[in-house]
């Protein structure tokens, strides 16, 4: 049982200093690979919580958040790139 | 007995996952710019990934749940390294050079390469 | 200019019958997995959505590119416990490495040959080298692999090529 605590708390550690890179990250790059390891610690996070308050349920969660982590992360480096290339067009316009 | 090894290998598996975890955490921190610190997280990726999900495997017997578990870590395994080159090429495309030297994120155009 | 290129080739080739039926099964087993519920409407509700995706994946092509699917399968589970000896000693390197206080890193490029000829072997080939921590592909195309390695031995282990052929030994002869 305390197992699940200990490795628990070792995810939220992570989860911690993934925001911290996050939040200092020098380019939008590091900010989304932060912010990709928070998603996928997050579906580790809920699994094991899954187990510890004996709730099977929480691996559909689980799951769930797989799907929507991995869209997401594609969603904003699609963004990220597409406005890169317009800004960069922009200044070849001026 | 034999539930003692397997709760006794679980602990193990799952001790040395979160152990597996932090590391990474600690490396994405420490790394000095972004390509060295992609390593830092394929580090939490995968082995932190196949370290905790067996463990849980082993402590969930065989039940609808170890089946569960086994599709989610199978799918975080096939579509993490897609997201993480994703993030990379994006990263190449985009004129962030990958330095062949230890610079930190200041100079990195110095070494093109 | 690429997207055209890959979409034309898409447009190549024919459809094969026994990859449809495994991705419907497939599909229906997860659903049937993760539903529980075994009630007549829900599981319409499943039926449909298997075959709506199914329709779907084939209208991307997505089983134009997949002729070896099927015969790559048995060959998996050997090539998976290879990955994982790959991952367990290199995790181990990495983990050193970064919990040493002189942060001994040499990062390193390499560029490689992939000898995996379609693209589902190419991409094997790329999501192993993501998956081993040290190694990350950053750049895949006409037939070349740009790697990016964490120090100078793991560029090493890389250029003596045992993953590019394993890959290549998963892909097989079929053509």
């Amino acid at each position: 049982m305390n197992m699940y605590v200990v490795v628990a708390v070792a995810i939220l550690i992570t989860m911690v200093l993934a925001l911290i890179r996050a939040l200092m990250g020098p380019s939008v790059y590091d900010r989304v690979l932060a912010v990709n390891v928070f998603g996928t610690k997050t579906v580790l996070f809920l699994s094991v919580i899954a187990f510890l308050y004996g709730r099977p349920d929480f691996l559909d969660l689980a799951l769930a958040y797989a799907l929507v982590n991995m869209v997401g992360i594609l969603a904003v480096l699609e963004f990220v790139q597409n406005r890169s290339v317009k800004s960069s067009e922009e200044a070849a316009d001026d | 007995m034999i539930d003692l090894v397997i709760d006794v290998l679980s602990w193990i598996l799952l001790i040395l996952g979160g152990s597996c975890v932090l590391i990474g955490g600690v490396g994405g921190l420490r790394l000095p710019n972004f390509y060295t610190r992609i390593h830092a997280s394929s580090l939490t990726d995968t082995m932190g990934n196949i370290l905790i999900f067996l463990g849980l495997m082993l402590q969930a017997g065989f039940t609808l749940a170890t089946l569960k578990l086994f599709a989610v870590m199978l799918f975080l395994l096939l579509t993490g390294p897609t997201a993480t080159y994703a993030l990379a090429n994006a990263a190449l495309l985009s004129g962030i050079k990958p330095d062949t030297g230890s610079t930190n994120d200041d100079n990195t155009e110095e070494s093109p390469k | 200019m690429k997207i055209t290129q890959t979409t034309r080739s898409s447009q190549q080739g024919k459809a094969r019958l026994s990859s449809i039926i495994l991705l419907f099964l497939v599909l229906s087993g997860s659903w049937l997995l993760w539903s529980g519920l075994y009630k007549p409407l829900l599981i319409g509700l499943g039926l449909f959505s298997c075959l709506l995706s199914t329709y779907l994946a084939h209208r991307m092509g997505f089983f134009r590119h997949h002729k070896a699917l099927l015969r790559q399968l048995p060959k998996l589970p050997g090539y998976w416990l290879w990955l994982l000896k790959e991952i367990v000693t290199s995790t181990l390197d990495v983990a050193k490495i970064i919990l040493s206080p002189s942060l001994p890193i040499s990062p390193t490029l390499v560029e490689l040959k992939t000898l995996p000829k379609t693209d589902v072997g190419k991409v094997i080939l790329g999501n192993s080298i993501t998956l081993s921590p040290g190694t990350v592909t950053i750049n895949l195309s006409d037939g070349k692999i740009l790697v990016h390695c964490l120090t100078q031995a793991g560029a090493k282990d890389l250029e003596q090529g045992s993953a590019n052929r394993r890959a290549a030994e998963l892909e097989g002869k079929v053509k």
